[in-house]
């Protein structure tokens, strides 16, 4: 809306809007700078130090490393500074170009000053920390896939939680009853699938309000997995003890240190993710399979009249999509807890949207997002250990206030895809 | 609304109207059936593994059967499995024996039996005896459909019988026989409020997803002026503490509708994460600042009674001011809708942005107003709950109000008489789903795969017009149910 309205300025096109963002990103790479200052060099002391673990606790592949000891007061004024100098910048001539990039460094200042201000005086298992990130991601990561795949060829896809929830019941249930982990993983991404399929029939072909049936799918798979788990999981506990895939460590890559136990020690969920997600990225940008996809999301039309069948790429995307969102439904029990409870995926699908949104509708970017969502959720687990002042609750928050403010485009700028939501019609 | 006579066709089309979502019920409940058909162990039962007695002379031919008959399906002798009668008593032939005095293996039973003869028990299948796995099939959806019945209208004989005793004089009955109709009452009052919440969004074309946080936020808010203000006479406490509740939930939904409008930012994300910082703030609130003093769980405080909702009966029926007071909502926002300019804004700004704003409405505000309105119902329910039912709020407050609530939407078409309607539909269902449970074991989740088929039927009246081969296409949607 904000951006129907331009001026020309110097014989370029300048959009207004564009001005005042930038102007507000400066303000508030300030702000964090001044917060920094504000909020935790008071309540430290001179002389103090913080020790961030980087070592994993238990027996690795990884090799030791010395933990990092950082001065408290020290690091917290230079990222003040450094917060404050990036700000200044922003508003006098801007990033252009690294403006992701400035953004990413700010917030990470942000979040090591505190985590520095919190560790004060102490040690913190920093390694420990980004590992549960990565673990916790994971249905993020896999739901804003799944998003992704969805909404780039214009279909909103608000059930990627009920299909994560139908994947996790079908994978326990299956898992268990064939006593194989992958035909159960094989089997509820089937299930996912087969919701994903729902969608598009009822989206596409009786044209329903994208919302309203993603609602609808979301209700019914609540309803189907609850209802099997209490009548027929919740007596027999054989039929919910599927077992789940055990780590694996991938030779070389995994004794890196700090990257090696986070990322190549992990479960083969996490692997397939890696895949995934780099096949996505170049499937989207690099084949004409991708071409159509980002096509039929902005401007089906045309892309109808260049010979794209517009109807069935949406109804593969959209079930290649449920099978992706299933995945991570899966993960939640093949890939952590062996068991499937009621409501488990918490809200996870819809964290994923915003991932999805906060990352900018590409795969990469959604990753990144939802390992940001992931590290939150990680601290806060962590701090409560840490017995610092600030209730976890606000902790929990913070990831949606996040996608909120850049959602309003207050910071970066995140555009859906044209078409998104619009059933579309054949002439 | 167009004002003036209507012709007989439009007269017609109005009931027209009313098959869809009653066929779309019926079919809901059909579906639902056969989930509970397919999932019930006694059906499963009564379709592989039927007890059939050998007899002499058939009597009760859904237990017994001829030695002729029985050879035609059975193998010549005794198999495991099978049972037999050994002095007078059944025993199950198995290969290893847990229970000698209900078990023997199969040479001992073939020793007895050298072939099949009366006093042997073999076991048919479905297709041998097709009638019982009927029979069965419809007595587990019987059971479990009279359950829901009489959990939530009430037995109609205990009903007729303690209305004779009442006319009698004697009415202590009365609360019996009457309380699950009430109960339903209560449960549909929520409903209303939320649907009528849900569909004055439809009607500005705003999807509010958020219900569910606005319900808690009113709550929060609501049961703050409930139990913090002592000593207000009832006049000004109840008024007050519902007020403040809507208050709460307005400020929850004004959000994402000032987004909306200012930065187009869409309300369907934005109210989705509106709903979990609710829930977090909930947490942290009634883990902290308003957790019930000396007490280890999440709730807050007890409202004073000068904030409660009176309640018409005496205990144990809790049907309160609240029913009467979302009927009248139901009324007010009707009237708001179609007979105020308030009202018409609102609904032109959701049939077509564009045409209200050349037309000079000020989209900004009926944007905010539409959501603030609504999450103001939606917080009015919360209070409903609080002030007229448990008089605290627990952490785990909601029963899922938020999605329900767009299901009574579409339901009722975004027509404040049509969400009534569906509200005490889903009151009659929910009240009643909690018997069901109780008495034929099924759980209580299948109404919430009955709603959504219901969604799904209303949102795509094409699938009831092919299933049942209806011909009119009914007038225009009132819902935005179209993308």
């Amino acid at each position: 809306m904000s951006t129907a309205t331009q001026s020309i300025d110097h014989g370029q096109i300048v959009d207004p809007a564009e001005v005042r963002r930038g102007r507000t990103m400066g303000i508030f790479y300030v702000l964090i700078g001044v917060c920094i200052y504000w909020l935790f060099v008071p309540s430290s002391q001179p002389g103090q130090t913080a020790i961030l673990g980087l070592n994993p606790g238990t027996q690795s592949a990884a090799l030791t490393i010395p933990d990092l000891v950082m001065p408290v007061r020290g690091s917290l004024y230079a990222m003040a500074l450094v917060s404050i100098v990036l700000g200044v910048i922003q508003l006098v001539r801007g990033f252009k170009r690294f403006e992701g990039l400035v953004l990413g460094v700010v917030a990470l200042f942000l979040v090591m000053s505190f985590v520095v201000w919190a560790a004060r005086g102490t040690g913190f298992n920093m390694l420990g920390v980004l590992a549960s990130t990565l673990q916790r991601a994971m249905p993020i990561v896999l739901a804003a896939l799944s998003g992704v795949m969805c909404e780039r060829s214009g279909i909103i896809n608000i059930a990627i939680e009920g299909m994560m929830l139908m994947a996790a019941m079908t994978s326990a249930l299956f898992g268990s009853i064939t006593g194989s982990l992958w035909l159960g993983l094989i089997i509820s991404l089937l299930f996912a699938g087969l919701l994903g399929w729902l969608l598009a029939v009822l989206s596409i072909r009786y044209k329903i309000n994208q919302v309203i049936s993603g609602t609808a799918i979301n209700i019914l798979s609540t309803g189907l997995t609850s209802f099997i788990s209490a009548k027929f999981m919740s007596e027999n506990a054989a039929l919910n003890n599927s077992g789940k895939f055990t780590n694996v460590a991938i030779p070389l890559l995994s004794r890196i240190p700090i990257i090696g136990p986070i990322f190549f020690e992990t479960n083969v969920i996490v692997y397939m993710m890696y895949i995934l997600l780099i096949v996505m990225h170049v499937m989207l940008y690099y084949t004409r399979w991708g071409l159509r996809t980002r096509a039929i999301g902005e401007h089906p039309r045309a892309a109808d009249t260049l010979g794209v069948d517009v109807l069935r790429m949406r109804y593969i995307n959209v079930i290649i999509g449920g099978m992706v969102a299933g995945l991570g439904g899966a993960f939640l029990v093949l890939g952590s807890v062996p068991r499937f409870d009621e409501l488990m995926t918490a809200g996870k699908g819809f964290i994923g949207l915003a991932a999805m949104i906060f990352g900018k509708w590409n795969p990469f970017g959604a990753f990144g997002a939802s390992l940001i969502f992931g590290f939150a959720d990680a601290l806060q687990g962590k701090l409560q250990i840490l017995e610092v002042p600030i209730p976890s609750q606000f902790m929990r928050m913070a990831p949606y206030l996040i996608t909120m403010i850049v959602l309003a485009g207050v910071v970066g700028r995140s555009e859906a895809p044209a078409a998104e939501g619009e059933p579309y019609e054949k002439q | 609304m167009k004002k003036g006579k209507r012709t007989e066709k439009e007269r017609r089309q109005r009931w027209r109207g009313l098959l869809v979502p009653l066929l779309a019920i019926v079919t809901a409940l059909i579906i639902s059936g056969l989930l509970i058909i397919v999932t019930d162990f006694d059906v499963h039962d009564a379709f592989t593994h039927i007890p059939m007695e050998i007899v002499d002379r058939v009597e009760y031919s859904w237990e017994e059967v001829s030695l002729e008959e029985a050879l035609e399906h059975h193998a010549a002798q005794v198999e495991i499995g099978d049972r037999v009668r050994v002095d007078g008593r059944w025993r199950t032939v198995v290969e290893t024996i847990d229970n000698p005095e209900r078990q023997l293996t199969l040479d001992e039973a073939r020793e007895i039996y050298p072939e099949l003869a009366v006093g042997v028990m073999v076991h048919f299948n479905f297709w041998q005896r097709p009638m019982v796995g009927f029979a069965a099939a419809w007595e587990s959806v019987a059971s479990a459909y009279a359950a829901l019945f009489e959990g939530s209208i009430g037995s109609p004989v205990q009903m007729v019988r303690a209305l004779i005793a009442a006319i009698g004089g004697d009415s202590s009955q009365l609360g019996r026989a009457f309380y699950p109709l009430t109960e339903s009452l209560v449960t549909a009052t929520p409903y209303i409020l939320t649907g009528l919440a849900v569909a004055l969004g439809f009607k500005a074309g705003l999807f509010n997803i958020g219900a569910e946080g606005q319900y808690f936020v009113g709550g929060l808010l609501g049961v703050f002026v409930g139990y913090s203000l002592k000593g207000l006479p009832m006049i000004v406490h109840l008024p007050l503490t519902l007020l403040a509740g809507m208050v709460g939930g307005a400020i929850w939904g004004a959000i994402p509708g000032l987004l909306k409008a200012k930065t187009g930012a869409h309300e369907v994300i934005n109210t989705i994460m509106m709903n979990y910082i609710a829930f977090a703030l909930a947490d942290w609130l009634l883990n902290g600042p308003m957790q019930r003093p000396d007490d280890f769980r999440p709730i807050s405080a007890e409202i004073q009674p000068s904030a409660f909702l009176p309640q018409f009966f005496a205990s144990p029926i809790r049907l309160h001011l609240g029913f009467i007071l979302a009927l009248l909502v139901a009324a007010a926002v009707y009237w708001l809708l179609f007979k105020t300019t308030v009202g018409f804004e609102l609904r032109t700004v959701g049939t077509n942005p564009h045409a209200a704003r050349y037309a000079g409405m000020n989209l900004t505000w009926n944007y905010v107003l539409a959501m603030a309105l609504s999450g103001g119902l939606a917080g009015l329910a919360a209070m409903n709950d609080i002030c007229g039912v448990i008089h605290y709020m627990p952490n785990a407050f909601s029963a899922g109000y938020g999605f329900d609530a767009i299901a009574l939407a579409l339901l009722g078409r975004s027509h404040p008489v049509g969400v009534v309607l569906a509200a005490l539909l889903f009151g009659i269902l929910r009240a009643g789903a909690s018997r069901m449970q109780s008495v034929a074991q099924i759980p209580i989740d299948i109404i919430s795969i009955l709603q959504a088929m219901i969604i799904i039927f209303i949102a795509a009246p094409e699938i009831i017009r092919a299933l049942y081969r209806l011909r009119d296409k009914p007038d225009a949607e009132l819902a935005p149910t179209k993308g």
